[in-house]
């Protein structure tokens, strides 16, 4: 490999590095090192609910947070560090040379927390961005419901004001992704029914123990039961937990899923060459050919199509972060959110095909557990081009906004 | 692979720098006023004997394209093979059919790799200065691509070699002062440079379906001196090894006008999806090609990435496997995409985009020669494989 070029980085950056490279060597936590790919979703998911954690994992997240890094962009005065984009950026590549697991992860910092700092008021900024900094709280997201799917703005959680100070939800969410978790769930509801659909619609914060809200969990066709439906009855939340203005949430809520998508990008390549590093082991267990060339040619053919599809994928992660003037997710979100899941999917296809017989069970110890699991997770995989906004509606997006092609009058 | 990051840092930089724009903007400005695509109908109707614009190519040289990558002992400009990128992109866009991949891409890179200073300084100032054209014939019937596959030979006579087989589909070896060929020597690989007009040499010209211009190359016991191989008799042995090297420089460079010409043939298209208007809306309202379009998209901006990533590794690599597998990466990608945009142009043109009249044909001609252009994509997969470690 070529030497990595030093050229573009400031002395203040280098001297940043060295200093965070220190920090790691000295405070993280040793059994954690070469753990992690260190992904956006790779890490600590906090909260009240959260099932016991290795001590450790509480030690990485309290000496990373006294630096305000567990949440590195964000303003001190919120918990954050207040560092640039390349600084953090240079936190996280440390990181990641050292397989450290993110401090703090999940729908708060990933999600929720810089809506809030886009949107939030004074208020709500103070009290809930040092609670996600800490892993406090976990956040879920309470967007779709049974008739808001692609068509998000058609959302009908009844939200009703009660009194000057307060509202009261009736309805259902839906795919509510870990809901019987989370401590917080952030909503889109329905405040004026005559106003255009996306013009009456509110961004709400809710308390998951206040009275009312019920979390029950759906099972997936793998198997696993990570999301939930989330009734509502008779819920009486705070005006103050509105963000924005009440039926201005539209926009709160756009902005919210160009972080979603620009995080399941990033979360899909953050860890480089894992796909063909994966695909190549998986042939040379299926295969039984320990070394060499894939025998089979055509299964090699497509290990190499996937991977050059996984190069190209996470160039253009480079290339566009290079691009970003300043921070922010776009446009390109879109594409990379198609690229990213597309991908996977490839890659667990590819995996499949590959493991041959190897892949069609469901229990038993005629399969290891590793082929149990990978079948598992090729199923998962069907999920990532519908969460987060289909590729139909990520290409309805590229179309629209980006081709500027006309819209149906 | 190892694009990104030891120590955290991306190697490559994949912007263009505030020069790199500058370049860009006026190559392409200078190729959307004096190179129209109409132009290669032209040419071709008129049977011209060159097939290209000699005024053109003088112009270019005079811009400083030519010599862009050159080094400046030889009268170069001394910048990277990824400068040189940026203005065959813009080249590509209209599908120019000057000596570029010939000249620049073939030639100058095997005498820049594998010359002797004397043989460098004999063509490089020539090829920078737009005097001297200079060919590569590497490939050969049946032997897709493979320059190993081929059967042309050199044998030792007293004072040299002499030169037995034919090339084909060798770009511009009908008004090439030099054209350099592979032939087998002593079990070996070796590059030989070849006067076109030496006795024993013929040149049949062909029509090429991308109107690029190209030929067949026979060879008939043709008499070379010791100073004829590429890196004098003592470098013999690397002809092989340095025609690797030229052919991915070629593959990379070649990606990177297909990256203009995909992105040309796409922007054409959409525009005729606004205007085109059926069933009382554009055609651009329909949601069926408004994905067509966007799926378009998506592949172009990922071919984009491994193409500049591929020519920034060219400038920043010492390690030709490294450069060997995004020239695979480059030239699978690219191809890929711009054959799908040409042949997504012509079906959403409808039957306009089927007339010879309509430009967007040629775009479809062009994709269709580079998916099979320096290896086909199913062995530049092979090669990747291998190169990985399987
Ligand atoms: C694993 C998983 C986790 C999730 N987690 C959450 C969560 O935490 N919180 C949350 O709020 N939601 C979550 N979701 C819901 C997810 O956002 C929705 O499933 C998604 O937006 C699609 O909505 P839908 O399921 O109603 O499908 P529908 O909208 O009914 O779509 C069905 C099909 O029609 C296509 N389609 C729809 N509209 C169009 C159109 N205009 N043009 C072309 N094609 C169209 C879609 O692309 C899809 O292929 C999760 C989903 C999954 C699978």
């Amino acid at each position: 490999m070529s030497e990595p070029s030093q050229q573009s980085e400031s002395a203040e950056l280098r001297e940043f590095r060295a200093e965070m490279r220190a920090f790691m060597r000295e405070e993280a936590p040793k059994s954690l090192l070469g753990t992690s790919p260190c992904g956006p979703f790779d890490g600590y998911w906090g909260g009240k609910l959260h099932p016991p954690v290795d001590p450790d994992v509480l030690r990485w997240r309290d000496v990373t947070l006294a630096r305000g890094l567990t949440a590195p962009t964000w303003p001190k005065a919120y918990g954050g560090a207040g560092l640039s984009y390349a600084h953090a950026k240079v936190f996280y590549d440390e990181m990641r040379e050292l397989g450290l697991p993110r401090p703090v992860v999940g729908f708060g910092f990933a999600m929720i927390g810089p809506t809030l700092l886009q949107f939030g008021n004074e208020e709500q900024k103070l009290q809930h961005l040092p609670a996600i900094c800490a892993g406090e709280i976990r956040w879920c997201q309470g967007y779709s419901e049974p008739n808001a799917g692609s068509d998000l703005a058609n959302v009908q959680l009844a939200c009703e004001p009660d009194g000057p100070d307060h509202f009261i939800l009736n309805g259902q969410k839906v795919w509510t992704s870990h809901a019987d978790r989370s401590d917080w769930i952030f909503c889109l509801a329905r405040t004026d029914r005559s106003a255009k659909k996306q013009r009456g619609i509110t961004f709400i914060l809710v308390d998951m123990r206040t009275e009312g809200v019920t979390p029950r969990k759906i099972e997936l066709i793998s198997g696993a039961s990570p999301f939930c439906e989330t009734f509502f009855e008779n819920v009486r939340v705070p005006r103050s937990n509105v963000v924005g203005e009440v039926n201005a949430g539209w926009t709160v809520a756009k902005a919210l899923l160009g972080h979603e998508r620009s995080m399941i990008g990033q979360s899909i390549g953050r860890d480089p060459g894992s796909t063909q590093r994966e695909l190549v082991k998986l042939a040379r267990k299926h295969l039984d050919a320990a070394e060499g060339p894939i025998p089979d040619p055509l299964l090699r053919d497509r290990v190499a199509a996937v991977s050059m599809e996984e190069a190209a994928f996470q160039l253009t992660l480079d290339r566009l972060a290079q691009s970003r003037a300043a921070g922010g997710p776009g446009t390109e979100s879109s594409i990379m959110k198609i690229a990213a899941t597309e991908l996977k999917q490839r890659r667990f296809e590819t995996g499949m095909a590959l493991a041959g017989a190897q892949g069609l069970g469901w229990e038993g110890d005629a399969f290891d557990e590793e082929d149990l699991a990978y079948t598992r997770e090729w199923l998962r995989s069907r999920a990532n081009t519908i969460e987060g906004g289909s590729s139909e509606v990520q290409l309805n997006i590229i179309a629209k906004q980006v081709l500027g092609l006309p819209e149906v009058k | 692979m190892s694009v990104v990051v030891s120590n955290g840092q991306p190697t490559l930089t994949l912007v263009l720098d505030e020069e790199q724009q500058m370049l860009r903007s006026t190559a392409r400005q200078f190729v959307d006023q004096h190179a129209p695509v109409g132009r290669l109908r032209t040419l071709r109707d008129a049977r011209d004997p060159r097939g290209f614009s000699d005024a053109l190519w003088k112009d270019m040289a005079e811009l400083g394209w030519l010599g862009l990558q050159l080094p400046e002992e030889h009268d170069g400009v001394g910048l990277g093979f990824f400068d040189l990128a940026v203005v065959l992109e813009q080249c590509g866009r209209r599908l120019m059919p000057e000596p570029l991949v010939s000249t620049l891409l073939l030639g100058a890179q095997a005498l820049m790799l594998g010359g002797t200073s004397e043989q460098q300084a004999a063509w490089l100032p020539g090829i920078g200065a737009g005097e001297k054209l200079v060919a590569l014939g590497f490939d050969e019937r049946g032997a897709r691509g493979n320059p190993a596959a081929g059967k042309t030979r050199a044998v030792r006579t007293g004072s040299g070699f002499t030169l037995t087989g034919s090339k084909v589909g060798v770009l511009d070896a009908h008004v090439a002062d030099l054209i350099i060929v592979s032939a087998h020597v002593d079990g070996q690989l070796g590059l030989f440079l070849v006067d076109p007009s030496a006795p024993g040499v013929s040149i049949t010209r062909h029509v090429a379906l991308d109107l690029r211009n190209a030929g067949t190359v026979t060879l008939t016991d043709v008499l070379v001196g010791e100073d004829a191989v590429l890196g004098g008799v003592s470098g013999l042995d690397n002809g092989g090894s340095v025609l690797d090297q030229v052919l991915d420089r070629a593959r990379i460079g070649l990606a990177a006008e297909m990256l203009g010409a995909m992105e040309q043939a796409f922007e054409d298209t959409v525009n005729y999806l606004k205007e085109r208007v059926q069933f009382d809306r554009p055609l651009g309202s329909f949601q069926a090609l408004q994905h067509r379009a966007a799926r378009l998209y998506t592949s172009i901006a990922l071919a984009r990435s491994a193409v500049l990533a591929a020519a920034r590794t060219v400038d920043q690599s010492s390690d030709p496997r490294e450069v060997a597998k995004f020239a695979a990466l480059a030239k699978v990608r690219a191809s890929e995409a711009f054959y799908d945009v040409a042949r997504e142009a012509i079906q959403l043109h409808g039957g306009i985009g089927m007339t010879d009249e309509h430009d967007i044909g040629f775009y479809l001609k062009r994709a269709q020669t580079t998916l099979v252009s320096f290896g086909t994509n199913d062995a530049l997969r092979a090669r990747w494989a291998e190169l990985n470690g399987y």
